[in-house]
């Protein structure tokens, strides 16, 4: 295999760069058709309205997460923390409401501050304290927990109808939040590829050592991201406080936002080590979370059983990306070094074949 | 922590080498449980009974057994997030299997190791061939066995196996002079950490580490990389299952049996020194770091501090030791990521001093006044810039940890 796709690599670079993104769409067009068929055989109607509907409910508050988890993995860090993050924004929005219109902005403005407070913690533990991103969120994590398990014993506030109507209303078939949750995938994307730190972010996922000599501030982009997956998990949290109508401790812990946001984005193509992958890709990994969830519940699986498709769905999924050749690099890094491929290369050339033979060996 | 013990007498030298061992993250694990058994002691001087003692050796060994099996598989490089699920799978294999027929029990048992060593085998092998990323593998592997587990039971405490297998978890034996009762998962754990500390010395277990530290070279090196980390994996499976046979007899048959344990695993390994990532650590100090977790909440417990802010507590000391590691081994860590360097460096004699340029003008001020110092220094070996450029900015550290370097390259 490795003998000869070198080869067919160079011959058709146009069709492997849009692998990474195409691929995401196709399995999501698989999961559907497959769904549409299982749905069909128990007389039901997959593409109706009120089952549209449902599906992209069910994927605006992952989508939420999985956004800011995007970042994070971009940089090569992890947030376990988001679950944690999703329970105390949904308590403080219902407590400061306190079924007052009124004290709607205000409510969100101080949840989104307290998120990137969390956030800001959790990315100076990476950067400063050179803490593994999977221990320091872990760590902070727990710290919340403990916090929640503490002040609250319950559900407590109370959530104003005005704000309720985000998670209730929808523009014909669209729910008005997963149009938010769009929208802030479409800023994050924007984010991605027009800014400044949006950039160095993949350079810093990729290879923090090569993006510090290049004269990136490394410790940025990575802290920037930290506080907008903790934002973006807010959020996600403000979202359920509309729907539940109360705050709940454990409404992000029963979500198990953590390790499923992790799933759908590396589901949608993003590698786990950092340096590759898109946003785009990652809501079609959410997508297809929400299609298998859906299509489970018009089939009436058992909820447990449930779980043990899901985790199939996660590694066969995340099997079919990776079997195909895996690229270590951004395309158009390739790219700008395929044409050339002189042997005097310079190091940078010499890394990127090494990358690339070991992902596919 | 006993060898520590007799190490004290001697002094002068012996003392002052001990003194850096603690300090250095490699032995910070056992300065930090020296302080907190101490600590419980003050607070509860019955604690340091023998009897009161091997109780908690024997609170602690499911856990330190499962730390010693995560060890395996995070030196090697990757995660294992489904042994919880393992621990909670054989909890409800040993309820409904057995029953109160106690002739099963043997076939049983037989029939869990070899559900636990085919549970890795797959995550292995997924992960190997299939090249997924260990993460996502045992987290399906995680969902699929606890969604499975629970359909089977339920989702409600079923099964109850019969005394005389309770009795490995439980019981031990009595009479015995100082201690009043030896119990058998104390015996379960010395034998686990001795074949673990055995198996770690050995070439099986030293590849290990090479292929956590350095896959590319670990390859050229002639490891049959694939058999190497299908066999951390099948490790770890196999430990979990050991624990859930002393869970069966500790804490009783029910699905949220080792919920968690996963977390509370790479957590002790991590407490132990543990690098995350693969390539460094000594499985001892790995269950030192159950044993400190442990310890730390029976501390919270005699303290009287609310059982809810335990989670917080442990969050914080966790960040905090790995903290204190992590900025000590700063300069070592960080040379991993510089592979191609060298590559380039030895093709042109040029490189490498254009390589220290480029590194030391990190800090701009040293630069100019240093760069001939730097360049004589790290042409021989490129890989010694990371150190050199760390013994310019803080001057006591980087002894202790170029001391802890040598060990490691000597060992």
């Amino acid at each position: 295999m490795s003998a000869t796709t070198p080869t067919a690599r160079r011959a058709t670079p146009r069709r492997r760069r849009l692998d990474s993104s195409l691929i995401v769409g196709i399995a999501l067009v698989a999961v559907i058709a497959i769904g549409a068929v299982l749905v069909a055989s128990v007389g039901r109607n997959f593409f109706s309205a009120g089952n549209i509907r449902d599906i992209l409910t069910g994927m605006s508050v992952l989508g939420f997460v999985a956004i800011g988890q995007t970042l994070v993995i971009l940089c090569a860090s992890l947030d376990l923390s988001v679950p944690y993050v999703v329970s105390l924004s949904s308590l403080i929005a219902a407590d400061l409401m306190a079924g007052n219109p009124a004290n709607i902005p205000m409510a969100v403005v101080a949840v989104i501050v307290v998120a990137a407070v969390i956030g800001l913690a959790n990315g100076l533990i990476v950067t400063k304290l050179k803490v593994n991103g999977f221990i320091a969120t872990l760590g902070t994590g727990l710290i919340i927990k403990g916090y929640l398990d503490t002040n609250y014993k319950g559900t407590s506030g109370q959530v104003p109808w005005e704000f309720q109507l985000i998670g209730a209303t929808g523009i014909g078939p669209i729910p008005v939040s997963t149009l938010l949750m769009l929208l802030v995938a479409l800023a994050g994307a924007f984010f991605l590829a027009r800014t400044r730190t949006g950039n160095h972010m993949f350079a810093v996922g990729g290879n923090e050592q090569v993006a510090r000599l290049s004269g990136i501030r490394t410790a940025r982009p990575l802290i920037v991201a930290h506080m907008l997956c903790s934002i973006t998990a807010a959020l996600a949290g403000l979202l359920l406080a509309s729907r539940l109508g109360v705050g709940s401790p454990v409404v992000g812990t029963q979500g198990g936002y953590d390790l499923l946001s992790i799933a759908a984005v590396v589901l949608g193509g993003t590698l786990l080590m950092g340096g590759r992958g898109s946003i785009w890709g990652t809501i079609g990994g959410v997508a297809i979370f929400a299609v298998v969830d859906n299509v489970m519940s018009v089939m009436q699986v058992n909820p447990f059983l449930k779980d043990v498709v899901r985790g199939v769905v996660i590694v066969a999924a995340v099997a079919v990306y990776t079997s195909r050749s895996v690229d270590r690099r951004r395309p158009r890094f390739a790219n700008a070094s395929a044409p050339p491929t002189g042997p005097d290369g310079a190091g940078g050339d010499v890394d990127g074949n090494d990358a690339r033979e070991e992902a596919r060996a | 922590m006993t060898a520590v013990s007799t190490d004290r007498r001697d002094l002068g030298s012996r003392l002052a080498d001990l003194g850096r061992t603690l300090v250095s993250p490699r032995g910070a694990v056992f300065l930090l449980l020296i302080v907190l058994l101490v600590a419980i002691t003050v607070l509860n001087p019955s604690f340091a009974e023998p009897s009161q003692f091997i109780r908690f050796i024997q609170r602690v060994a499911p856990i330190a057994i499962v730390a010693i099996g995560q060890y395996f598989v995070i030196v090697g490089g990757e995660f294992d997030l489904s042994m919880g699920s393992v621990v909670t799978a054989q909890v409800v294999i040993a309820g409904n299997l057995i029953g109160q027929d106690e002739a099963k029990s043997l076939p049983v048992l037989a029939l869990m190791l070899a559900f636990g060593a085919l549970i890795g085998l797959v995550n292995g092998l997924i992960v190997s061939f299939l090249k997924v990323p260990s993460f996502i593998v045992t987290l399906g592997m995680m969902l699929a066995l606890l969604g499975g587990t629970l359909y089977w039971t339920g989702g409600a405490a079923t099964g109850n196996p019969a005394d005389g297998f309770r009795e490995i978890g439980r019981g031990g034996i009595r009479g015995i002079p100082v201690i009043d009762i030896l119990p058998w998962s104390v015996l379960v754990l010395a034998v686990v950490l001795a074949v673990a500390i055995w198996f770690s010395k050995r070439p099986f277990g030293r590849t290990i580490i090479a292929l956590g530290d350095n896959p590319t070279t670990a390859r050229f090196a002639g490891a049959r990389s694939w058999w190497v980390k299908t066999s951390t994996f099948m490790i770890s499976s196999l430990s979990a299952t050991i624990a859930g046979v002393l869970l069966v007899g500790y804490a009783g048959v029910h699905p949220s049996v080792g919920r968690g344990y996963e977390f509370i695993a790479i957590t002790a390994v991590v407490l132990g020194g543990v690098v995350l990532g693969g390539g460094r650590g000594w499985v001892v100090a790995a269950a030192a770091g159950a044993f400190a977790l442990e310890a730390l909440f029976t501390l919270l417990n005699f303290a009287g501090v609310p059982s809810t802010y335990r989670d917080a507590v442990q969050g914080a000391i966790i960040i905090i030791a790995v903290a204190y590691s992590a900025t000590t081994f700063r300069a070592r860590r960080r040379g991993k990521g510089i592979d191609p360097a060298p590559a380039a460096s030895t093709t042109i004699p040029d490189a490498s001093a254009e390589a220290s340029d480029a590194a030391s003008g990190g800090s701009p001020g040293t630069a100019t006044q240093t760069s001939p110092d730097t360049a004589t220094q790290t042409s021989p070996a490129p890989a010694e810039e990371r150190d050199a450029e760390a013994s310019a900015r803080p001057a006591s550290i980087p002894s202790t940890s170029r001391a802890d370097n040598e060990t490691k390259g000597g060992s």
